[in-house]
């Protein structure tokens, strides 16, 4: 095994181009654990935290680049405004120490069906930036990740970024887990409202072979909106509506049984984090509609 | 490889460190420094935590090449000398001490929480510290110990 620091993402490419075979390593706090229990023995490992370029995020014309090394701990306190859902899924990772160290790249490369970043970039529509010397090119998050744990790039590509818009309206993120903290998620979800193109993002995750968005859920709701008018001029969400609308992404789960809860809980429990952000996220419309009038 | 690092003001330079080996074996094992320790190797419990460029992080989880260059913090650099750091003297005097092998983490995180927050409120010290476990206190001498700390450093 050797270890290679990259001084900048073109070191990093080159390195990358030329021993597609080398582990890039960011926070370690997926890999770190492999290593340390000899579950995995990489032939080499990059370094991505000395790469300046990955550790910074900009914005421009409203759309955040979130370079993929920036840890979970700076999206809370730097993009808490910006990106409401990413920074409330980021708060809900692991603990404080691990925060400091984990990062979006990190975990989309993982692909775990239980990344908690995923639902929310799923619910934003965030594309992922991945480079290689090659090139960039950009991919809706939903094309990324391709089966369990498996994800769209290719041997010679790092994940450079993501891009997402910054909230023109209220978002939310909710899991199940047994504690506040350190928890792989039994089922998470995240919703997202974009008033400005009447429509609603979703994204769950611990509920299929991939994370995923509940597309029926996301049209039904969002029609609704529109046909009773609501965007504009917004009054309280029928029960029925929000009823019908855990329903519809309880129905867009896959889930399994495994160690931490039954393919059946899991779809009941989607269907009540569904209802519960959608009401949270209306109510959050409804209030700012009012202070603004 | 070789590897140089700052570890509690002091320069290391260490020759034959396993590419893939933690931080935290490094700091135990090559650099004489056993304070951080080693129980789950895999994030869970905080005990390894330790302070890398003054942000705390699990020592376990970090590659040892992903410091060079790098300023390190231990639980043995918290104390100035024989005089206890403010924060170890009220886990004592609180008798947040049991066994102790969770301790020097809890330290390093709550020292950490309090140099950034100096007036936490209980939930704050809980979530701080929310990966840090500890099976034998039951927590609340720990909460005691940082409501001290944070009152004791108020003061001074
Ligand atoms: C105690 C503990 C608790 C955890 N809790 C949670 C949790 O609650 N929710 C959650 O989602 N995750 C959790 N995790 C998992 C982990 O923290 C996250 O998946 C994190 O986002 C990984 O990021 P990292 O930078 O540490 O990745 P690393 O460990 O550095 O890398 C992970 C993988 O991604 C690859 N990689 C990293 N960066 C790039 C890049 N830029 N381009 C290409 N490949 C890359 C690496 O080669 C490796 O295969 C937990 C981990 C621990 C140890």
């Amino acid at each position: 095994m050797d270890f290679i620091r990259a001084a900048s993402l073109d070191d990093a490419l080159a390195i990358k181009a030329q021993r597609p075979d080398i582990t890039p390593i960011a926070g370690g706090t997926d890999l770190m654990v492999g290593i340390n229990f000899d579950h995995t023995r990489p032939s080499g490992l990059l370094d991505l935290t000395s790469v300046p370029e990955l550790a910074e995020w900009s914005e421009s014309s409203g759309v955040i680049r979130l370079g993929a090394g920036v840890p979970y701990a700076r999206i809370i306190s730097e993009l808490g405004e910006h990106l409401p859902g990413l920074a409330m899924a980021a708060r809900t990772v692991a603990s404080p120490q691990i925060r400091n160290r984990g990062t979006v790249g990190g975990n989309l490369a993982t692909a775990s069906p239980s990344g908690d970043a995923h639902p929310a970039l799923l619910a934003c529509g965030a594309e992922v930036e991945l480079a290689s010397v090659r090139g960039t090119r950009r991919m809706p998050v939903a094309e990324f990740f391709t089966s369990v744990k498996r994800n769209a790039a290719e041997p010679d590509e790092l994940v450079t970024a993501v891009h997402l818009a910054r909230a023109t309206g209220p978002q939310q993120f909710a899991k199940v887990g047994t504690r506040n903290a350190m928890v792989i998620s039994v089922c998470a979800f995240s919703v997202a409202l974009h008033p400005e193109r009447a429509e609603v993002g979703t994204g769950f995750g611990s509920a299929a072979p991939t994370p995923r968005r509940a597309a029926d859920a996301e049209e039904f709701l969002s029609g609704e909106l529109t046909s009773r008018g609501m965007w504009d001029d917004p009054r309280p969400l029928p029960d029925t509506v929000i009823t019908r609308f855990g329903e519809l992404v309880a129905a867009a789960a896959a889930p399994i049984d495994d160690v931490r809860g039954t393919a059946s809980y899991r779809r009941h429990a989607l269907g009540v984090l569904a209802r519960r952000t959608a009401g949270w996220t209306w109510d959050e419309y409804l209030t700012g509609r009012q202070t603004c009038a | 490889m070789r590897l140089n690092l700052t570890v509690n003001g002091k320069l290391y330079e260490t020759d034959e460190v396993w590419e893939g080996e933690s931080l935290l074996h490094t700091l135990r094992e090559r650099l004489g420094l056993p304070g951080s320790k080693n129980a789950c190797e895999q994030g869970e419990c905080g005990s390894c935590t330790v302070y890398l460029d003054d942000v705390p992080v699990c020592s376990c989880m970090v590659a040892a090449g992903q410091a060079e260059g790098c300023s390190v913090r231990t639980v043995e650099g918290l104390a100035d000398g024989e005089r206890l750091d403010t924060v170890q003297q009220s886990f004592l005097d609180a008798g947040a001490v049991q066994c102790g092998f969770c301790t020097p983490g809890l330290l390093v995180q709550a020292h950490d929480l309090i140099e950034r927050n100096p007036e936490p409120t209980d939930a704050e010290i809980r979530e701080s510290l929310a990966g840090n476990l500890c099976r034998c206190t039951g927590y609340e001498k720990i909460m005691d110990a940082v409501r001290l700390a944070a009152q004791r450093k108020a003061v001074s």
